[in-house]
C-alpha cells in the first residue's frame, strides 16, 4: 500500500488547491450517487408490486458493485495512461487507486483527483443502473452484479476513455485528432451506452410472460415515479453542472439550460400525450422530464438557453413518440429505457450539429453559422459508441444467460420476483396465516409435520386469542 | 328477518351511512368489493398504451333487519347512493334463518335491534 494513503490532507498543497470548485464538485458526486436511489423509486415505481423491490435492488446492487470495480480497475480503464493505441486506459498504472489519495490537479486545474474519481464513479454507477429498467421483472440477481462489473469493465471504461479519457475521441486520438465531437456530461457515454446495452439486454432475455396481453402490466406506485424523477432531476444539476469540474460560468450556464431543457421536455411530452391520449398524465410530466434531462446531457455546456429549450421540448415530443415503437416490434423494453435514454441520448448528441454555440471548441452548429461541420463528428461518435455497445452487451449478456442462467424461471416469474429472489414483499396487504422464526433461532428450520412445528402453527393461534383479551 | 345488501358508489358511502342513521338503524357491516354493471369498466393510458380495467371499485353494504324494516332500508340506502348516472349499484335482500348476537346469545329479532 502506496504510504501516501495515510496521508490524506496532510500533502495537500494549498497554493495549487481550488478550495472554491472541490466543494462544488463534492457536491456534485453527492447529488449525481443521488440520482441512482432516484432512479430506482423511479423504476420502482413503474414495475408491479411483485417487483418493486427487486428493480430497486438492480440499482442499489450497480451502486455496489460498480463503485468497488470503478476503484480497483475501472478508474484506470476509463481515465489511466493510454494503451492499445487510446482504446483503453492502463488498468495498472494506478490499480485499486494506487498513488492518487494525495494528487491534485491531475485531471481537472485545482481539484484533487479523489473528487474527480468519486465523481466519475457516480457516473458509472448510474449508468449500469440505468441498464435495469429495459429488463426489469425478469432477471436473477446475482447474475444482474455479474453482468454490472463485466459490463463497466467492458463496455462503459473504453467508452469513457474515448470521450473523456484522450483516448480515441481526444484532441490526439486516433479519431479525434481528425473529427471534434462534443459531449459535454455524457449523451454517448451514459445515455445512448445504457440505452442501447438495454435493448441488447432485453433481446437477449426475451420478454416477459404476459407482454402486450396482461393487462397488469402497468405502474403501480405513480408517486414513486414522481418522486424518482424529482430526484433525477436534483442530481442531475450535479451530473450536468458538475461536469466543467469547476465552479465558474460554464458550469452556471450548464445549470440554466438543464432546468430550461427539462422544464420544455415535460410540457413537450405532455402536449403529445394531450393530442394522441386525451389527457395530460403524471407520468407523462416525470418521463417528460426524464427525457429534457437525458437530451440536454451533451449539449448544457455548448448551448444558449434559447437552444437549451428547443433542444428540450423536441426531446418530450421524440420520446413519447417514440415510446410506442416496443410494441410495434414487439420489445419488451420493460420501463422505455430505449425511447428515453437511447433516443433522448441520441437526440442530444445530434442536437449538437443544430444548436452549439460557437466557442473555442467548436465552429458552432447549423443555426450558429457552423454549418455542418459539427453534425458529422455528432453522428459518427453516436455510430462507433452505438455499434461498440451493441455488439459487445450481446456478447456479455449471451455469455452470462448461457452458463450461470440470468432469467428467472417461468413460476418463479408468475409468483413475483420479490419474493423468490429476496424472499421479502414491498407492501403488507392482510396477509392472513403464517408462522414466525426468530431469526437466531428456528428461523432456518423450514416448517415440518413434526410435533414442535405444530405447536408452533397452534401457538400462533394463541397469541392472537391472548391480544384481543388484553 | 332479511339481510339487505348494497352495492353503491365508494364516495357515496358517508350519505349512505347517514341515510341509514336518519331512519334509526344503528349497525351495518361495509366492505371493499370490486365489479361492473351497464357503466363497464374504465381505460387507463401508461405512456400511449392502454390498458382497460373491467372491474370498478364499490362499496358492499350489509344490514341485517326485521321484515318491517326492509323497505324502509331500502328506501334509505336509495335515497344515499342514488346520482341517477350508471354505476349506483344495486341492492337486494334475502331470507334470514337465523341470527345471534355473540357477546349475549340473543337470536331471533333482539339479536338485530
Amino acid at each position: 500500500m502506496n504510504p501516501a494513503f495515510f496521508s490524506v490532507g496532510l500533502d495537500v498543497n494549498p497554493q495549487t488547491l481550488d478550495p472554491g470548485s472541490t466543494a462544488w464538485m463534492l457536491a456534485a458526486s453527492a447529488l449525481v450517487l443521488l440520482m441512482t436511489p432516484g432512479l430506482a423509486f423511479f423504476y420502482g415505481g413503474l414495475v408491479r408490486m411483485k417487483s418493486v423491490l427487486n428493480i430497486m435492488m438492480m440499482s442499489f446492487g450497480a451502486m455496489g458493485v460498480v463503485a468497488v470495480v470503478w476503484a480497483l480497475w475501472g478508474y484506470g480503464l476509463a481515465f489511466g495512461p493510454d494503451t492499445l493505441g487510446g482504446f483503453i486506459g492502463d488498468p495498472f498504472a494506478n490499480f485499486g487507486l494506487n498513488g492518487l489519495a494525495t494528487v491534485i490537479g491531475g485531471k481537472a486545474p485545482g481539484l484533487p483527483d479523489m473528487v474527480f474519481i468519486g465523481f466519475q464513479a457516480t457516473f458509472a454507477i448510474i449508468t449500469v443502473a440505468l441498464i435495469s429498467g429495459a429488463v426489469a421483472e425478469r432477471v436473477r440477481f446475482g447474475p444482474w452484479l455479474l453482468f454490472a462489473g463485466l459490463w463497466v469493465t467492458i463496455v462503459y471504461a473504453p467508452i469513457a476513455h474515448w470521450v473523456w479519457g484522450g483516448g480515441l475521441f481526444g484532441s490526439t486520438g486516433i479519431i479525434g485528432s481528425k473529427i471534434s465531437a462534443l459531449d459535454f456530461a455524457g449523451g454517448t457515454v451514459v445515455h445512448m451506452n445504457a440505452g442501447m446495452a438495454g435493448l441488447m439486454l432485453a433481446v437477449v432475455l426475451g420478454k416477459r410472460l404476459g407482454f402486450m396481453k396482461d393487462p397488469n402490466i402497468r405502474p403501480h406506485n405513480l408517486p414513486f415515479v414522481m418522486l424518482g424523477a424529482g430526484l433525477l432531476w436534483f442530481g442531475w444539476f450535479g451530473f450536468n453542472a458538475g461536469s466543467e469540474l469547476a465552479a465558474d460560468g460554464i458550469a452556471a450556464l450548464a445549470w440554466t439550460n438543464t432546468l430550461l431543457a427539462t422544464s420544455a421536455a415535460l410540457l413537450g411530452w405532455l402536449l403529445i400525450e394531450r393530442l394522441r391520449d386525451g389527457h395530460a398524465t403524471s407520468l407523462g410530466a416525470a418521463s417528460g422530464a426524464v427525457a429534457g434531462l437525458v437530451a440536454i446531457t451533451p449539449a448544457c455546456g455548448f448551448v444558449d438557453p434559447v437552444g437549451a429549450i428547443l433542444i428540450g421540448v423536441l426531446a418530450g415530443a421524440v420520446c413519447a413518440l417514440a415510446i410506442g415503437l416496443k410494441f410495434k416490434i414487439g420489445l419488451d423494453d420493460s420501463l422505455d429505457v430505449v425511447a428515453v435514454h437511447f433516443v433522448g441520448g441520441l437526440w442530444g448528441t445530434l442536437s449538437l450539429g443544430f444548436f452549439a454555440v460557437p466557442s473555442s471548441k467548436t465552429e458552432g452548429g447549423l443555426l450558429y453559422g457552423g454549418g455542418l461541420t459539427q453534425f458529422w463528428p455528432q453522428i459518427l461518435t453516436a455510430l462507433i459508441v452505438t455499434v461498440w455497445t451493441a455488439v459487445m452487451t450481446t456478447l456479455i449478456g449471451l455469455a452470462i444467460h448461457k452458463t450461470v442462467g440470468m432469467r428467472v424461471k417461468e413460476h418463479e416469474e408468475l409468483a413475483g420476483i420479490d419474493i423468490t429472489e429476496h424472499a421479502e414483499t414491498a407492501y403488507e396487504l392482510a396477509m392472513v396465516g403464517g408462522t414466525f422464526h426468530p431469526g437466531d433461532q428456528s428461523g432456518k428450520t423450514p416448517p415440518t409435520s413434526s410435533g414442535e412445528q405444530e405447536a408452533s402453527v397452534n401457538g400462533k393461534t394463541g397469541r392472537i386469542r391472548s391480544k384481543a383479551t388484553t | 328477518m332479511k339481510l339487505v345488501t348494497a352495492i353503491v358508489r365508494p364516495e357515496r358511502i358517508d350519505e349512505v351511512r347517514e341515510s341509514l342513521e336518519g331512519f334509526g338503524i344503528n349497525g351495518m357491516t361495509v366492505s371493499q368489493a370490486n365489479g361492473y354493471g351497464q357503466q363497464r369498466g374504465h381505460v387507463e393510458v401508461y405512456r400511449g398504451a392502454e390498458y382497460s380495467s373491467d372491474l370498478l371499485p364499490k362499496i358492499r353494504v350489509e344490514v341485517l333487519a326485521t321484515d318491517d324494516l326492509v323497505d324502509g332500508i331500502v328506501a334509505a340506502i336509495i335515497s344515499g347512493a342514488s346520482t341517477g348516472q350508471f354505476g349506483d349499484g344495486k341492492i337486494w335482500t334475502v331470507e334470514v334463518s337465523q341470527a345471534v348476537r355473540v357477546r349475549t346469545g340473543e337470536r331471533g329479532a333482539s339479536a338485530i335491534s
